[in-house]
């Protein structure tokens, strides 16, 4: 047992996969000597060595196209971009390219790549260093996407993706790097593709994940205080979903609410709602609520706040359900 | 003086503006070791001294090449596949590093390398799923070294560097080459591969089949520079060669590849060549180029060239040219036949191979998939 926080725990992560297998290596900008501008391959370069933690040039296509190629050799690589806004220069390489090969080559091509995205909002940063683009890689056949909330996911989720041989975008909260936790290092707290119900609750369902997940958490601290008892629902993979676990918990609780910095508009809380709203139709009681980014582009930092996810946003949607 | 939209805004603009001719194909810079009446000259830097049968071999190539390609385009016209993508007149360029390939060598093709196939060892037929439309490549690269074909322009330039970098952390003996054509010169990607094998040294060959036309639009519309003069800036040398020379081509990417494994780094070849037919069979190249220009270039045939060069030096005779295109034509045969046979795949097969490790949304998908199709044979 070790008290880590999220980027740490992401960082022993990374080491155990270096160590556990000598063909996978890391690569991005700024990963090497500087340790990632979260510092989340701090030291894996002193340790490794340049060949293994490659400082690559500035170039998001080059990071993700090179990777491709490196896996054919037989490598198992894992790229970091280093924002969430940065993707794009590389969304040809991981459509086109990376989503495709093995389907392309009739299964003969594995391209085990993991691709770490920092992603969202609530740092007070710049335009591009705030946005939630998961959606685009969830709508891509091909890709699997996943997400971690907290220290201990971070720890096992970021090594099991690098162990999995499909290619995986894995996002990462930035907010929630400097959030801390116990983190058990020998034994795995579930498998990479299983939701996991944060909370048990009776009245309402919440369906979160990512850095949203700590902001459910504290809305059912609250509501329970006014004696509302909400289950929250950690997807952690976000392509394929766990719908069993999803599916359970709102049959039980009859009432659905989905929370995340997105923006709503045909984006992954669109898919939730629609699946939840087909599989459990007979025992909703309301609508499925969706508390998300709104549908501009992500906003100033001195007005972020209104536009993520909050408290009291996340209660007045419970509040509309319950009422319903 | 052609001028670009909106321009005229005086001369010094509107030429600024204006498409301008790269250099001329012919001058100094173009290594060539068979002129197009086949006679063989020799140049300072590249020499290439084979014996007789490998010279023979290299023109059966030919001839072999351009009959899968004369079959394809056939099956094409007659409804068996639903696109070809054709190689004529680039023959010399393909064989010529094809077979400059070895085993430890990994190329990345275009959907147009089908010579570069055939030297690696690619049974023709393999190539024609993806034409066909019963698969989208299907082979397994590592078989012959032979990446699938890749569709999108000058993606396979990164793939290529990748591999080369692998290469590398192995300690391998063996150098990658990444085929792309003038169009490509112009993409990202082509250009940040480009500065990937500059700052890594990487073990790659970047051989640009430069055949003056990127579907409807000419070389002037990509640079205004020689393409292989881009090298320099990136940090490796570029040499122009006559693609339609095969034995210059050989020449050319043999002492690259040499170079890539012995670690000293990229090379940049822009073989300089034609392409004779449509950019694919759903191109109309009359609506934008002059038939003039194809008959200039009908005369520096690379079939043609090299025959001359056979017969004059007593290496090929009518009985050995009768053999090879004998040869071809049971190539061809088999190509027909192995085509015919290329059956439509079982509707729910679409599901496969989408993930190595499967998915439970494409398990659900597959079953509701069975299911509706079952209910049609239950109707019967």
């Amino acid at each position: 047992m070790a008290t880590l926080t999220l980027g740490k725990a992401l960082n022993e992560g990374l080491r155990k996969s270096l160590e556990d297998d000598s063909k996978v290596i890391i690569m991005g900008e700024d990963v090497g000597r500087l340790g990632g501008v979260f510092r989340v391959t701090d030291g894996l370069q002193k340790d490794f060595g340049e060949d293994r933690v490659i400082d690559t040039p500035l170039a998001e296509s080059g990071i993700i196209g090179t990777a491709v190629g490196l896996a054919i050799r037989g490598f198992r690589p894992v790229c970091e971009i280093q924002f969430d806004g940065f993707v794009f220069p590389a969304f040809d390489q991981i459509v086109s390219q990376v989503a495709k090969m093995h389907y392309r080559s009739a299964g003969h091509v594995k391209l085990p790549i993991t691709i770490r995205i920092p992603y969202g909002g609530g740092i007070g940063a710049v335009e591009h260093h705030s946005e939630s683009p998961e959606s685009y890689f969830c709508h891509t056949p091909g890709l699997k996407v996943v997400t971690c909330s907290n220290p201990v996911d971070a720890y096992w989720m970021i090594q099991q993706t690098v162990a999995n041989d499909d290619p995986v975008v894995f996002f990462e909260p930035k907010r929630r790097y400097w959030d801390k936790a116990d983190v058990d290092t020998v034994t795995a707290s579930r498998e990479l593709w299983d939701a996991a119900v944060v909370r048990s609750g009776t009245d309402a369902t919440v369906i979160t994940y990512g850095p949203s997940v700590k902001t459910c958490l504290e809305a059912a601290a609250a509501a329970e205080t006014e004696g509302r008892s909400l289950e929250v629902v950690d997807l952690r993979a976000l392509s394929p979903i766990d719908w069993p676990t999803v599916i359970d918990s709102v049959t039980k609780t009859q009432h659905a609410i989905v929370v995340c910095e997105a923006p709503t508009y045909a984006s992954l809380s669109s898919e939730i709602a629609a699946r939840v709203s087909e599989k459990c139709f007979f025992s909703l009681e309301a609508p499925v609520f969706r508390v998300t980014g709104f549908s501009t582009p992500y906003p100033t930092s001195r007005i972020e706040e209104d536009y993520l996810p909050d408290l009291d946003r996340i209660l007045d949607a419970v509040d509309r359900s319950l009422a319903y | 003086m052609s001028r670009a939209p909106g321009g005229g805004k005086g001369a010094a603009t509107a030429s600024a503006l204006s498409v301008q001719a790269v250099q001329p194909s012919e001058g100094p810079e173009l290594v060539q070791l068979l002129t197009p009446e086949g006679e063989r000259v020799e140049h300072p830097d590249y020499s290439l001294d084979l014996d007789e049968e490998a010279y023979r071999g290299l023109y059966r190539d030919l001839v072999m090449v351009r009959r899968i390609d004369t079959e394809a385009t056939a099956l094409q016209r007659q409804g068996e596949l639903g696109l070809w993508a054709s190689l004529l007149g680039q023959e010399a360029a393909q064989v010529g590093a094809g077979r400059s390939l070895t085993e430890r060598d990994f190329a990345f093709p275009t959907y147009r390398e089908h010579g570069v196939a055939y030297c690696k060892g690619v049974d023709p037929v393999t190539l024609l799923g993806l034409f066909r439309g019963v698969n989208q490549g299907g082979w397994n690269p590592r078989d012959k070294g032979f990446q699938l074909y890749t569709i999108v322009i000058g993606s396979q330039t990164l793939h290529a560097t990748g591999y080369a970098m692998g290469i590398q952390r192995d300690g391998a003996d063996g150098a990658a080459m990444a085929f792309f054509g003038d169009g490509a010169s112009s993409q990202g990607d082509v250009n940040e591969a480009f500065v990937w094998a500059s700052v890594f040294q990487a073990p790659i060959v970047f051989f640009c089949q430069n055949n003056q036309w990127a579907i409807s639009e000419p070389l002037e519309r990509q640079s205004r520079i020689p393409l292989y003069q881009r090298a320099r800036g990136f940090g490796f040398p570029g040499v122009r060669v006559d693609g339609n020379d095969v034995l210059a081509v050989r020449a050319v990417t043999e002492a690259a590849l040499e170079r890539a494994r012995e670690g000293s780094g990229p090379t940049l070849i822009e073989a300089f060549t034609y392409r004779m037919g449509p950019h694919t069979t759903s191109d109309d190249p009359t609506r934008y180029r002059l038939a003039a220009e194809l008959e200039t270039w009908k005369l520096k045939d690379p079939i043609e060239r090299m025959k001359a060069y056979l017969s004059r030096s007593g290496m090929g005779n009518g009985e050995f040219f009768d053999q090879v295109d004998k040869a071809a034509d049971e190539l061809a045969a088999h190509i027909r036949a192995g085509c015919l046979a290329l059956a439509d795949p079982d509707p729910i097969t679409l599901f496969d191979h989408v993930y190595a490790g499967g998915s439970s949304l494409l398990d659900e998908e597959r079953e509701q998939l069975a299911t509706y199709l079952a209910s049609f044979e239950a109707a019967r």
